[in-house]
């Protein structure tokens, strides 16, 4: 059965359609207001992925015997055939216009044959078969920068560094963070830029950000993970809320049951809008993800969060969930020194402490959490204490634990 | 094309500098060069955000395509009088091909629609991993639909209470890992779930992820309703001469992932035997050996000596269900359901799966509860009962440790209907 999928991809042909030109005006021609079904094409699914492989990836479909990364940000594979391809990885800001795409078709043009590919982090990798087009494209990337002096297509990414950050949209386009994603993801990553295109850390470690607790960003898993915290409670809107809102549901959306409905005399009318029991607000946004009336971001108390030791892997240890150790740092843009300051601590204490191909949650726990505050010289802070649901799955029950300098002996 | 105006940015303007790509350099620039006015006031809209800390976007604004309950998130600024031509500032998702690969024609294509019907901004990819299409008009919203299915043969993704648009990793297209054929079934899955995709009947959102072997490249086990990730259920691949050039200092291992620093002589004892979880491996100085039996699949020794060790050759995938992000009960991992199938066209193995998963998920789920949450709520046990798998100890990581069960009636010889009087013979009060 796989041949049979090898044979299919073998007679997929890239679409002509994209050879003919864009044409401005078809939109308009074709789409009429008064009749919406007509010339409606639906449900046609995306493009068949196996038109874009370059020609060594659909020959060596499934063939593939073994890589090695032969310096940062290349990686060479070899196929049973014998034939090799070597993949070069570029970060990327993922917020990216038409023609830093098009500088890219540029680069995939003059030597891959037109072809390139994405990953899931945001980078773009770029397939070339021979070493001669390989230190071309690399001395040609190298050579391509912003007018501020950073570069576009930097070159890392491979093994055991810091790859790109998997982020969200922050203030550049979302309507509930809590704080930017890009502004932050670009400062975290010029501190780090070394650790992205060398590969000293004894194992892989990735960032990611979301800048609210919705976590587009799947920060829950990272082995450090930034997120855009609130920290006061929604704002009621009575005047409004009961034209934009539905109150049962926006009810039933608090976790904590902090929510329940009232009505408010204003000018004389009756108006139906709700009341939240503050001490019980954990600061979610799921009130406000229901009613616009429930804004809940502040300046002064929207900021970040630190979590560690997540990981998805299922390699040596199972995937975990990131832990918070940092509860608050404040918002400070355009280059949120504190966050970056701290991530870097962490980071040097794990690559000075950690065995080799330990992960940073593998590191905390084998030397324990307690030892992981002292090590990075976090202030411990009782908000690290879980009391939310399955909290007690956190408390010590052992008398396995290590004398660090938070046990006063008196 | 008119006059344009940049705004003064000095604040975001810090962020032109340092080594790692910039994105106010490309926005500005693009903006300035290609006269796109919305791209001038996003930033001038970000610089104040930058300064009182807080977002200028307004909540929500339903928008959309005729027929389609997904793909497009209405977005407007709360600055209009500032930024005018990003007031209206929508997003439109496009479903990606699997995997991402792309020829340049279709990316140049895409941009070419995009600058004439839209801001010229896009987040390549979306979390999801749509082609994200950042800004454009309500007027343009069918324009653009029209051009990307007459024009470019592509289609609007997910959002909402929709199926997201399903994502995997690179697959047997370039990785030898790879124990399933990832966009094969990530392509057809899209496309025999398309009204899923399109119409909003779920509860809340559902994401699958495929992932080709248990690194799980994707993150599908935390980021999806139904993680897919391939496995295998015979026996590791050794080449034995190939493990002994690795002991040999021949190879580099780890694929040279750790060549930054000088770690020393590779030691298989230490960094292969002694990490495998399962103690299941042996090295006499001579011959590697795996007591496949008791191998989780970690991948570690894989990793590690990938010149030397494959993955077996009979292959499937195991089927998890219910991760997701904190909100609201909690972050969650995916469960196994299926410790391992076999994926082959046309997959109705799995579908069967999938569509058992789904009735039940609407016919009880709340709404807003994703499959994980209602998964919690009902208990394994009958989650795993009412979609008709069968409950096996590799679903749990330990048994319970309190004896609430709830036995059923039935399950007690003589039910629960007793008389009182006949007790009480017994048992005078």
């Amino acid at each position: 059965m796989a041949d049979k999928i090898y044979e299919e991809i073998q007679n997929v042909q890239l679409d002509e359609i994209f050879s003919k030109p864009y044409d401005p005006e078809l939109g308009e021609k074709l789409y009429n207001p008064q009749k919406p079904m007509e010339n409606r094409i639906t449900d046609i699914g995306p493009p068949h992925y196996a038109q874009f492989f370059p020609p060594v990836i659909k020959k060596n479909y499934g063939k593939w015997k073994s890589h090695e990364i032969i310096e940062p940000g290349v990686i060479k594979y070899t196929s049973e055939t014998g034939d090799v391809v070597y993949a070069v990885r570029c970060a990327t800001p993922r917020l990216a216009t038409t023609d830093y795409i098009r500088e890219i078709c540029e680069i995939a043009e003059k030597y891959c044959e037109g072809y390139v590919r994405w990953t899931t982090r945001n980078n773009i990798e770029f397939h070339v078969t021979d070493e001669e087009k390989l230190r071309a494209l690399l001395d040609d990337l190298k050579g391509r920068k912003h007018p501020g002096g950073s570069y576009k297509f930097p070159v890392g990414g491979t093994g055991c560094s810091v790859t790109n950050i998997v982020h969200t949209q922050g203030w550049v386009h979302c309507h509930t963070p809590a704080i930017d994603a890009s502004g932050i993801v670009k400062s975290v990553m010029d501190d780090l830029f070394e650790d992205f295109q060398n590969m000293r850390l004894p194992a892989k470690v990735r960032i990611a950000l979301a800048c609210c607790l919705n976590m587009c960003g799947a920060v829950h898993c990272s082995d450090i993970a930034i997120l855009g915290i609130h920290r006061k409670p929604p704002l009621v809107e009575d005047e409004r809320l009961e034209y934009v809102c539905e109150i049962p549901l926006v009810i039933a959306a608090c976790p904590l049951g902090a929510i329940k409905p009232a009505t408010v005399e204003i000018d004389g009318k009756k108006k139906k809008t709700v009341r939240v029991n503050e001490s019980r607000c954990m600061f979610c946004g799921n009130c406000y993800t229901m009613c616009p009336a429930m804004p809940l971001a502040d300046g002064e108390g929207d900021g970040i969060a630190i979590l560690v030791g997540g990981k998805i892997s299922n390699r040596i240890s199972a995937p975990k969930f990131s832990k918070l150790i940092i509860p608050y740092i404040p918002n400070e843009p355009p280059r949120w020194p504190t966050t970056v300051k701290w991530v870097k601590k962490i980071l040097e204490t794990y690559a000075q402490h950690a065995r080799k191909y330990e992960r940073v949650g593998d590191w905390a726990e084998r030397i324990g959490w307690e030892k992981f505050f002292e090590l990075c010289e976090i202030p411990f802070s009782e908000k690290t204490m879980d009391d939310y649901r399955l909290a007690y799955d956190t408390y010590r029950t052992s008398m396995h634990f290590k004398f660090t300098s938070h046990v006063e002996i008196k | 094309m008119g006059d344009i105006k940049k705004h003064e940015t000095p604040t975001i303007d810090d962020l032109k500098k340092g080594p790692f790509p910039s994105f106010v350099d490309d926005i500005e620039i693009f903006g300035l060069n290609k006269k796109k006015q919305a791209c001038l006031d996003l930033l001038g809209q970000l610089e104040l955000s930058y300064k009182n800390k807080e977002t200028h976007w307004k909540h929500g604004g339903i928008v959309g395509v005729f027929g389609y309950g997904g793909g497009v998130i209405g977005r407007y600024s709360d600055q209009q009088d500032k930024f005018p031509a990003i007031w209206a500032f929508h997003t439109i998702r496009v479903n990606q091909p699997a995997s991402k690969f792309y020829h340049v024609s279709a990316l140049r294509k895409l941009c070419d629609l995009w600058d004439h019907r839209g801001s010229g901004m896009t987040n390549f990819h979306g979390s999801t991993g749509d082609m994200v299409l950042l800004g454009t008009t309500t007027e343009q919203l069918e324009p653009v639909f029209f051009d990307l299915t007459h024009q470019m043969n592509m289609d609007l993704g997910g959002s909402g209470s929709n199926l997201r648009t399903p994502s995997c990793c690179v697959g047997k297209a370039r990785c030898e890992f790879a124990c399933i054929d990832t966009q094969a079934l990530c392509y057809d899955l899209t496309m025999t779930y398309q009204d899923e995709l399109h119409r909003p009947a779920f509860p809340y959102k559902f994401k699958f992820k495929i992932s080709g072997c248990p690194n799980d490249c994707v993150a599908a086990i935390a980021r999806s309703d139904m993680s897919i990730i391939g496995t295998w259920i015979d026996d590791i691949r050794i080449d034995q001469e190939a493990v002994k050039a690795y002991v040999g200092g021949e190879l580099k291992p780890n694929a040279g992932a750790h060549a930054g620093r000088d770690w020393g002589a590779f030691d298989i004892q230490k960094e292969v035997i002694d990490l495998c979880p399962t103690g299941c491996m042996s090295w006499d100085g001579n011959k590697l050996t795996i007591d496949n039996k008791n191998c989780v699949r970690c991948m570690h020794c894989i990793n590690v000596m990938p010149e030397a060790l494959r993955p077996g050759t009979d292959t499937g995938a195991t089927i998890l269900m219910g991760a997701k992000a904190p909100i609201l009960e909690g972050a969650q991992l995916s469960t196994v359901m299926i410790p391992f199938i076999r994926l082959e066209p046309p997959y109705d193995n799995l579908k069967e799966i999938v569509e058992n998963v789904w009735m039940f998920w609407m016919e009880e789920g709340k709404n807003r509860e994703r499959l994980g949450e209602l998964i919690q709520r009902v208990g394994l046990a009958n989650f795993v009962e009412t979609v008709k798998l069968k409950h096996i100890p590799q679903m749990i990581r330990e048994p319970r440790s309190n004896p609430y069960v709830f036995w059923k009636e039935e399950e007690v010889p003589g039910g629960w209907k007793r008389d009182i009087a006949e007790f009480r013979k017994r048992h005078p009060a």
